[in-house]
């Protein structure tokens, strides 16, 4: 007997992104109509196409460099029209605030003053530049691409975890799996009304030009990459490729007179706006660290002196830091004096000595993280460690209290995935990207991540996450 | 207004186009000695292969006799010899990843899955009987870029850079095929030696050349004409004449079309070239030396690829202490190693 994709498919008592969504309900008739065997195959050659594509990030161990995609997981994560407004207002009211905050901490420090958020939180912060002290950027817009990982409970409300305020990256991920969809899928797509994400990369170029020094559409606009070493380098071809920019690398600039020019074939030529993807720490070795050889010397004379807009802004970590978040709703009331639109989770900061105590005391209930690290690294989630795990996590958060927060253990939701041709449900989580220039733009959806293990709640890809083609209905 | 062309990116096209010319070529190259090139008793010379490529002192210190187990290991799947096939397209894949922006998506991924492919090859693919349909494979793999490139990728500066790469490496090919077998022509103005007409043909298959020079001259096959015909040809699309037409074409079109004005000494290398193929016979090139003339001839080619480093890729130039020096600046290797030159701070 031929075995259909819904049939045995149990969420085990989690929000089902797939079950429990008002979504159109075709989506579902066809999934539950269409045999197992037919998801894999397909599934199994859309992997292929995207390994072929080189849509991959490389590892490196021993002399050898192995290409590895992104798991794609076939089954959509969908999300209806009113979830998605809810979603997208959220997120833009936590960008505008964080904007808002950064230019005020890098100015007059209003909120530090006003005792709203504690000045050594922020100047004692390791991500605070103080080269970017009464540095004023165009529109107030420090952060032009933000991430926001956002997670759902048990009862099906959105939560934000966190906010990417440095380099955030996996939008390339977005646009590729919607193709691989369209390619592998054609039916399941059938009459279906999306949102659609095709214009990215000219929504980035509009916000780009927004930052410009100089304005009158000559901007010449590059995406600055750590090169094709960097596990993210596909990204920065896609990029490259949607805004219709040169990708260059640090060797390929030059600053003289505090102006910034890359290297052509017809000698130099100038730059007026650099998207990059290389840390505030490479960007420029006299400003930040003088072995960084990704960089380019000089680039923080040319960005002070006004001669270069760099998107994100220098300094925007200190808006993505893990304690910080846990004033968010603090913030939005400081700044708009509007109640957060998305709920939060709530955070404990260690360095709060009751704080502390009170993380300590329920280490086995809680999700520990340490306040500066990304990519899902150092985290401890309580209910699945082990005792050699807690006494360890234990051991760090007493030396070193304010490297960490806590929260309660969210009971993520869950979507049908495809596990060695089962369909079981993993947790996922989704990233909504916001391009910020005179005004903001939430991209339609965003990077629906999964984690492919049993059990596990860490999506990342470096920590064996997959992803989906996340739908938003129109 | 991102139609200017980054000089990193010139060189990455440049030494893309050559990898690729250079892996068709020693695909075409091998697959005829494994085929046709056997001598009057029966046996094939593995080691001119080796020599062409001026690969004597590498080669010797992986193995003690060119067998043609060890010649076509050595340069069809040795990673850790940088002539051999796969050397060279892991190097185009290398030079195509940094130009992706710039490349069409079926460029790259006509590429990567050759690349990926050239990987999975086994000892059994290298036997006899399986060598040749493999060698075939990689030719066309070869062809297929070419084809791609010539009807996706975009005319803009690049394209020439990438057609300036095309053609001085296949232009250095010739040179070097015909180089193998010098020695043969000593004073050759009459037929060839019986025991000799194999490795002619072989010559000239390996080059692509034997039906086309059979038009021409269907009723003689001499030493002399085979160079002639590799050389001097003004319509087979491998011999030099043509090949430096090619190179000249591309190189005065980026010029004017984009209004460059660096190049000059590429200019004159050019026309110097050229000035020597329109001026010199045959007959006095074999009287004077034909290797003597071919190793001028790369010579050229060498310094035409170094008036174009320092001219557009943002290389310093080498410094001007006598022919020696500029000699060892590019070795044969270097040529052959993208990689190499990607590893320096230059």
């Amino acid at each position: 007997m031929v075995k259909l994709v819904l049939q045995g498919y149990d969420p085990k008592g989690f929000y089902c992104e797939l079950l429990n969504s008002a979504a159109d309900p075709r989506l579902r008739e066809r999934l539950a109509a269409m045999p197992i065997g037919d998801l894999a195959r397909r599934a199994g050659d859309a992997e292929e196409a995207l390994y072929n594509l080189g849509i991959t990030f490389t590892v490196y161990s021993d002399n050898d460099a192995i290409d590895r995609i992104l798991p794609f997981d076939a089954i959509p994560r969908v999300l209806c029209s009113h979830e998605w407004q809810h979603i997208e207002r959220g997120v833009v009211q936590r960008v505008t605030a964080l904007n808002l905050l950064l230019d005020d901490l890098y100015h007059e420090q209003k909120i530090l003053r006003d005792g709203v958020l504690p000045a050594e939180l922020i100047l004692g912060n390791a991500n605070y530049r103080p080269a970017m002290q009464g540095v004023s950027v165009p529109h107030k817009a420090y952060i032009n691409i933000c991430g926001t990982d956002i997670v759902r409970d048990a009862d099906g409300v959105f939560r934000v975890l966190e906010d990417n305020a440095r380099t955030p990256s996996g939008v390339s991920y977005v646009i590729e799996n919607r193709h691989m969809m369209l390619r592998a899928f054609p039916d399941l797509l059938e009459d279906i009304p999306l949102r659609g994400i095709d214009d990215y990369g000219l929504k980035l170029v509009e916000a780009m030009c927004d930052i410009a020094p100089v304005s009158g559409g000559e901007e010449q606009i590059v995406l600055l990459s750590p090169g094709v070493y960097n596990s993210a380098y596909f990204e920065h071809v896609f990029l490259a490729r949607e805004m219709g920019v040169p990708l260059v690398e640090g060797r390929d600039l030059i600053v003289q007179d505090d102006r910034v020019y890359m290297r052509t074939i017809a000698g130099m030529r100038r730059i007026d706006v650099i998207y990059r993807r290389i840390n505030d720490d490479f960007l420029d070795p006299e400003a930040f660290r003088p072995d960084s050889m990704l960089g380019v010397p000089g680039l923080m004379r040319a960005y002070l002196a006004g001669n270069v807009g760099i998107a994100n802004a220098v300094g925007t970590g200190i808006a993505d830091d893990k304690a910080v978040c846990a004033y968010m709703p603090r913030i939005i009331r400081y700044y708009l004096d509007e109640d957060p639109l998305l709920a939060g989770v709530e955070t404990q900061n260690c360095r709060d000595p009751e704080s502390l105590r009170y993380t300590l005391a329920h280490l086995d209930r809680l999700v520990i993280k340490p306040v500066g690290e990304a990519g899902g690294y150092g985290i401890t989630i309580g209910p699945l460690a082990s005792r050699a795990e807690l006494d360890e996590c234990r051991a760090k958060l007493v030396a070193d209290p304010a490297n960490y927060i806590s929260q309660p253990c969210v009971s993520l939701s869950v979507a049908p995935t495809l596990i060695d041709g089962a369909v079981r449900p993993r947790h996922v989580d989704l990233r909504p990207f916001a391009v910020t220039g005179a005004s903001t733009w939430v991209m339609p959806g965003g990077l629906t991540r999964v984690a492919l293990r049993e059990g596990s709640l860490i999506v990342n890809s470096s920590q064996g996450g997959g992803s989906k083609d996340t739908w938003v209905l129109e | 207004m991102s139609s200017s062309l980054l000089a990193r990116n010139a060189e990455d096209v440049f030494w893309l186009a050559r990898s690729i010319e250079r892996a068709e070529n020693l695909a075409r190259i091998l697959e005829v000695n494994e085929t046709f090139a056997r001598d009057s008793r029966g046996v094939r010379n593995w080691l001119s292969i080796v020599q062409l490529n001026a690969d004597m002192e590498s080669f010797s210190a992986k193995h003690a006799t060119p067998s043609a187990d060890n010649v076509i290991g050595f340069y069809l799947t040795d990673v850790g010899n940088p002539t051999s096939i796969v050397a060279a397209i892991a190097n185009a894949r290398e030079n195509a990843r940094s130009l992706r922006p710039l490349l069409s998506t079926e460029m790259w991924v006509q590429l990567n899955v050759f690349h990926n492919r050239l990987k999975t090859i086994e000892c059994d693919d290298l036997a006899p009987g399986n060598l040749s349909p493999l060698l075939t494979e990689i030719k066309e793999a070869c062809q297929t870029f070419t084809g791609i490139t010539e009807g996706t990728f975009y005319r803009d500066q690049a394209w020439y850079f990438y057609r300036l790469g095309q053609y001085i490496e296949r232009a250095d090919q010739t040179t070097r095929l015909l180089d193998t077998k010098y020695h043969l022509l000593a004073g050759g103005r009459g037929g060839a030696a019986p025991a000799e007409v194999g490795q002619w043909h072989a010559l000239l298959r390996s080059a692509s050349g034997y039906h086309a020079f059979r038009r021409i001259y269907s009723s003689r096959l001499t030493p002399a004409l085979v160079a002639e015909f590799l050389l001097f040809n003004p319509s087979f699309p491998r011999s030099l004449f043509l090949c430096v037409r090619e190179v000249e074409n591309a190189f005065s079109e980026l010029k004017s079309r984009y209004a460059l004005r660096q190049g000059n000494g590429v200019a004159e290398h050019l026309d110097g070239l050229r000035a020597i193929l329109g001026a010199v016979s045959i007959e006095e090139i074999l009287s004077g030396g034909l290797h003597d003339f071919l190793d001028m001839l790369q010579l050229r080619l060498i310094a035409i690829t170094r008036g174009l480093s320092e001219a557009f890729f943002g290389r310093r130039a080498a410094p001007a202490s006598g022919q020696q020096q500029s000699q060892n600046w590019l070795t044969n290797e270097q040529l052959a190693m993208p990689l190499q030159r990607a590893s320096g701070d230059g």
